[in-house]
This record gives C-alpha cells, sequence and structure tokens, in this order.
C-alpha cells in the first residue's frame, strides 16, 4: 500500500501538496527498483522548473537516474540531510528522505498526477 | 555454447537465488542473481567477514596432452610452461593484432593438463579461439563449461569456514595454487583465487553437486557471518581491488601493456604465439592511452563512458566507477594519454554538465590488511 494523501507520477515521484507549496521525493517502489542510493544531485534554489523536467539526479551503487519535477514551479527548499545521508531515499522514502520543495506555479497541473490506486496499478504492471 | 542471441542460461543455483529473494539480471548469456539484500551490504560482508558467490557462468576450457604446455604458450599471451602443477597464473588471449580477447586464470593440475577459466560474455569466442589455435598440436581441448559450476567464497573468514568441509587444507594452499580432492564429501577442485581483493576460495565442482557445496557452505558460514553475493558486489569490490572486467578495462581495441597488464605477456618466451609481433611492437612504441585510478575530489560519481579532462583537453575516458563502499569517496578507473597518467595529477571528469576535479592515483584503490 502507498501512501493514500500522496499523488503520484509513472516515473515513481511522490508529491504532497499543502496551499502552493509541494513536497516532492521517490516512492518506496522505485527506491527499491535502484537499489542502495549513494548519492542525490539537488537543485539550487531559485530554480525555476517546469512539469516533468529533471530536477535533479539519484544515483545509486549501480545507476544513475533523474528526479523529474511532478509539477512546475520554483524550488524553494531542499533536503541538505541528503547531503550527509542519502540512504535516507530507502529507508525513510515518504518520510524523512523527501527531496525537494517546490512553490507551484499552476494548480491545474495536478490532474496530470496519479492517484494512489492508479499508481500502484502501475507498479504491480512494471 | 553460450550465445547472446540465445535464450539466457540458467546456473544450477538459480532457485536458490530465487528462493532467496536475488534480483535477477542478464549477464553474459546467463541469468544471474544482481544483489540479494543490498551491495553495500553484501561489499561490506566480503570485507570484514564472507560471502558466497555463484560464478558458474564462468567458462571452464580443459587442455591435455603432451603437448598441452606448448599449445597454450602459442594460444595466449603468458607462458603456462612455466607454471608448477597446482599453480596459475593469470593470462590474457589475444587477437593477432594484440588487442584483448579475454582475460584468463590458466591452471596447472597435471603436467599435461591444463584448466582456462573464462568470462562467461567469452567463452564461446574463447572456446573457438583455442579450438583453432591448438589444432596441430598434441592436445585435446574439453569444453566443459555447462558441466563445470563454480562456488566462490571469499572474505577474511573463508579459510575458517572451508577449512573443517575439505580435506584439501586450505590454509596451506597458496595464492594463485590449485588443489584437487573434496568438499562436503563431493569431488571438488579449490583454488586460491578470487575477484574480490580479499583472502577466498574458487571452488569448481560438477554441476550435479553445486546445490550441495552452496548449502553447505552457506550452513557452515552462517554463524561466521557468511551472506551470498550478487554481481552488483563483485564489481564493486573488484574496482576497489584495482581489478580490470572485459568490456570495461579490456577489449579488442586495448593491448596488455595499456590496461597495466605487461606482466601477462611473456615476451622472452621461446617460440611464436599469437599476437607476438603486434605486442613486440606495442612494447616498443609504448602505449597510447594508460589505465589510472581516479579519486574524484567534488561533488558527483564518475562513471563508465564519462569523460576525462586537462584543462580544455579531452585526455581520456571512464571504464568503471561508483561510490566505494569502504573508502566513501568516488572512486573510477579510466585510461588517459599517458602524459596525463602520472598519480597526483589533477584532471577533471565530465558529470552531466559539470567537470569536476579528480585525481589520479596508484591502483589498487584497496589492499587488504595483512
Amino acid at each position: 500500500m502507498v501512501p493514500q494523501d500522496l499523488r503520484y507520477t509513472k516515473e515513481h515521484e511522490w508529491i504532497r501538496v499543502e496551499g502552493d507549496l509541494a513536497t516532492v521525493g521517490i516512492t518506496d517502489y522505485a527506491a527499491k527498483q535502484l537499489g542502495d542510493i549513494v548519492f542525490v544531485e539537488l537543485p539550487e534554489i531559485g530554480r525555476k522548473v517546469d512539469q516533468f523536467a529533471p530536477v535533479g539526479v539519484i544515483e545509486s551503487v549501480k545507476a544513475v537516474s533523474d528526479l523529474f519535477a511532478p509539477v512546475g514551479g520554483e524550488v524553494v527548499e531542499t533536503n541538505a540531510e541528503l547531503g550527509t545521508r542519502p540512504e535516507l531515499l530507502n529507508g525513510e522514502p515518504f518520510g524523512a528522505g523527501w527531496i525537494v520543495r517546490i512553490h507551484l506555479s499552476d494548480r491545474g497541473q495536478l490532474g496530470k498526477l496519479l492517484g494512489p490506486a492508479a499508481y500502484e496499478e502501475l507498479t504491480q504492471e512494471e | 555454447m553460450a550465445q547472446t542471441h540465445e535464450a539466457p542460461l540458467a546456473t544450477p543455483l538459480a532457485g536458490r537465488h530465487e528462493a532467496l529473494g536475488a534480483r535477477i539480471v542478464e549477464f553474459g548469456g546467463w541469468l544471474m542473481p544482481l544483489q540479494y539484500t543490498g551491495i553495500l551490504e553484501e561489499h561490506r560482508a566480503v570485507r570484514s567477514r564472507a560471502g558466497l558467490f555463484d560464478l558458474s557462468h564462468m567458462g571452464e576450457l580443459f587442455v591435455e596432452g603432451p603437448e598441452a604446455a606448448a599449445s597454450l604458450g602459442y594460444a595466449l599471451t603468458s607462458d603456462p610452461s612455466s607454471l608448477k602443477v597446482g599453480r596459475a597464473q593469470y593470462s590474457m588471449i589475444c587477437f593477432p593484432d594484440g588487442g584483448i580477447m579475454d582475460d584468463l586464470i590458466v591452471y596447472r593440475l597435471a603436467d599435461e593438463r591444463f584448466m582456462v577459466v573464462a568470462n562467461a560474455s567469452n567463452a564461446g569466442a574463447v572456446s573457438d579461439a583455442l579450438a583453432e589455435r591448438l589444432a596441430g598440436f598434441g592436445v585435446v581441448l574439453d569444453d566443459r563449461s555447462l558441466a563445470t559450476a563454480l562456488v566462490a567464497i571469499q572474505g577474511p573468514r573463508a579459510v575458517g569456514i572451508l577449512a573443517p568441509l575439505t580435506n584439501v587444507a586450505p590454509d596451506g594452499l597458496h595464492y594463485y595454487g590449485i588443489a584437487e580432492g573434496q568438499v562436503a564429501g563431493v569431488a571438488a577442485m579449490v583454488a586460491r583465487t578470487g575477484y574480490t581483493g580479499e583472502d577466498g576460495f574458487e571452488i569448481f565442482v560438477d554441476v550435479a553437486s553445486a546445490g550441495r557445496i552452496w548449502d553447505v557452505l552457506m550452513e557452515a558460514g552462517e554463524s561466521a557471518g557468511v551472506v551470498p553475493v550478487g554481481l552488483g558486489a563483485r564489481d564493486t569490490l573488484r574496482l576497489e581491488a584495482g581489478m580490470p572486467l572485459y568490456g570495461n578495462e579490456l577489449g579488442p581495441d586495448t593491448t596488455p601493456f595499456e590496461a597495466g597488464l605487461g606482466r601477462v605477456v611473456h615476451l622472452e618466451k621461446t617460440g611464436d604465439f599469437v599476437g607476438r609481433e603486434a605486442l613486440e611492437k606495442a612494447a616498443t612504441d609504448g602505449p597510447r592511452k594508460q589505465l589510472v585510478g581516479l579519486i574524484v575530489r567534488g561533488r558527483g560519481i564518475a562513471r563508465h563512458g564519462y569523460e576525462v579532462f586537462a584543462g580544455d583537453r579531452r585526455v581520456g575516458v571512464v571504464t568503471s566507477g561508483t561510490l566505494s563502499p569502504t573508502l566513501g569517496e568516488p572512486i573510477a578507473m579510466a585510461y588517459v594519454t599517458p602524459s596525463d597518467a602520472g598519480p597526483g595529477t589533477i584532471l577533471a571528469v565530465g558529470i552531466r554538465d559539470q567537470r569536476v576535479p579528480a585525481e589520479v592515483v596508484p591502483l589498487p584503490f584497496y589492499r587488504r590488511p595483512t
């Protein structure tokens, strides 16, 4: 079961929306697929990003993958703790392993995201 | 032999990997465990305790006959006639132009009997090349790759786990030595070789006995903390140990000299061997590129294929790279122009849109405590 209060992308990001602020991370499923995560490249504060554009990079021991912004807007905060503890993405992907906060520019974009049931279906197909 | 266009092969231990929850990938024409619990955990277990590896995908080619030593001396770059019985040497098989077809371990099992162990992805090509090069010599080539299973136990506790189970006295075995005997009551060849930078053993058995060997070692090693280890940690372990991987550091566009492995080319041996003329010329001319170790001195991990720069000059390419689990730093191997290969040289690796400083360091990155 994935958390029911979040929205999801096909690229396995999750997003929690509070007002105009969106907190973004990767799902438990994504973290398991990547394996041990050892490095997270975070965007600069203030960076403007389009919906579904790359906003960071996640590296496991084996692989490199992009983090895509589930919504467009301005990056207002990043999880500095990931600099020394990237393994938080494996251990607490929906909690302490959050990655960026985006001030979202268009709430209409939320309609392009998946609900919990649709996301769960996607991971079962893969 | 395993060809990549055919359906991948399963090792005799496939069911055990599945039961252990391994993530399975195709590698060299085989379905192999990539990881069980996680690469870092498996890596650290091998460095501090012991790990068990299924290497049944490797190729085992037996060469037997009165001209066995001479024929391998013609086919390979090393000089197997110099080996004592029960000893092994690291070797290569090269193309006539001096490029590397594969890196090998050659074991002398008897005066007139050798075992050549090849990488899974090249086992078919090596078998074919040996068949061609050995024609006319008084030898028989027996490709037993599909009949032979290989289980390795590696790590500081490997000798203690294995010793009570076998009559070959593993603690008395030389590094790069091999002995025939029994393990857990099963006929086996036990070699003190490996690909991890740790002490350890590789155990060759008939495929029918692979399950028993695996189970006995898992059980005997339980209290010592042995864990099954997949190809993911095998790669990070060998990279820390500065050991090359075919397809990354080694390939047809590279000579053994460029890979820093000129010691496996025995130009002084008598008689011709395939690639001699080209390798003699390569030895005289000097390398066009040189394999170096790099430690990234900035944020990011250098990966296979990333470009290496000295100032604005592109001087090479990364062949392997990861975050070293033991050092906690990003390490890499790269081919660079020889003039930029000196230890201490500060180069840069192109990581996405940045050029991140990286220092040339001597290999290996990790040497086990003695």
